[in-house]
């Protein structure tokens, strides 16, 4: 009895602590949301695979809502694209943009997606994924010299320096491989 | 007059196709040329390579920033860290095979490492001298 109060106890815990953590969303919905799934959606789409691809890391739509990628996949902001000139076509660029509003990240079921949506749904539509305030509470702690100062990685936005199934959408724990730091 | 033969042609050398051309390569010359370019140097087009220019942050920018100047070997973007395929035709049968890609790059990479457009003659340099790595 007394070892079932305890773990009962413990599991209380347990979820008040991380119902705290995840400021985002509560445990407790989370675990009710029945279509809930894990992760990320990959990139199904050729084109933006390959368009996207080309210059960086081919980011999910589903790494930021639907309001960013309104801004971002426009004629005018791709010229200036982060101080580049990323324009596209007329015709590529409508597929690309309607692609990443049909998967943007308040449109998916996927763990990660409704993390996002969650802490970008007030306030202004960040314009990188790592303004995302859920991004940015899931590397604060890992230490400057290990992304910037790595030579290997150079910035939070080269998610598969270290996420070596980022591709994939799985951006787990477990599949974290920092490059120069096997051991963190 | 030999001498005047050997600048016609080299002038028709100069523009016409190399071993490593393309349809699209070709093609890509052909418009230059009605655009107005009448000799494009391969040696130009490879000092224009290295030629650098400051961006807007303040680094020194050329081509071979992210690209390299071994056109065997692939590169790396400066800010994203991605790979570049090899520039070599040789190498990378990918290159230089597609006009709408090649205008498309030329476009988008020379305002990012010069900050402005590249002429036609530069364009046609730059091309001439891809096609002889």
């Amino acid at each position: 009895m007394k070892i079932k109060l305890i773990s009962a106890a413990v599991l209380a815990g347990l979820l008040f602590g991380s119902q705290a953590a995840v400021a985002e969303e509560s445990l407790l919905w989370a675990l009710m949301t029945p279509l809930r799934q894990k992760e990320l959606v990959p990139v199904e789409n050729k084109l933006y695979k390959q368009e996207c691809g080309a210059c960086h890391f081919a980011y999910q739509p589903g790494l930021l809502p639907g309001k960013s990628w309104q801004k971002l996949l426009t004629h005018e902001a791709l010229l200036d694209h982060f101080g580049e000139d990323a324009d596209l076509d007329q015709e590529s660029l409508k597929e690309i943009y309607d692609y990443a509003l049909a998967n943007a990240a308040e449109k998916s079921y996927h763990k990660r997606s409704r993390k996002i949506a969650i802490s970008t749904a007030e306030g202004e539509p960040p314009l990188r994924i790592t303004e995302v305030r859920y991004i940015k509470r899931k590397h604060h702690e890992i230490p400057d010299k290990m992304i910037r100062g790595n030579k290997k990685v150079k910035s939070l936005s080269n998610c598969n320096a270290c996420h070596t199934q980022a591709a994939e959408g799985v951006f787990d724990e477990d599949t974290v491989s920092i490059p120069n730091y096997p051991k963190y | 007059m030999n001498y005047v033969y050997a600048i016609i042609l080299s002038g028709l050398l100069a523009l016409s196709p190399v071993a490593s051309a393309t349809p699209a390569s070709d093609a890509l010359m052909a418009s230059y040329k009605a655009a107005g370019v009448v000799k494009a140097d391969a040696a130009t087009g490879k000092a224009n390579w290295t030629k650098e220019t400051r961006d807007a942050d303040g680094e020194l920018m050329s081509c071979s920033t992210c690209h390299g100047t071994d056109f065997a070997k692939s590169g790396k973007h400066h800010k994203t860290q991605k790979v570049i395929e090899p520039m070599s035709p040789r190498v990378n049968a990918e290159r230089f095979t597609d006009e709408k890609k090649v205008e498309k790059w030329f476009k988008r990479n020379c305002k990012d490492a010069w900050g402005r457009e590249c002429t036609v003659q530069e364009k046609a340099e730059f091309l001439t001298f891809f096609l002889t790595q």
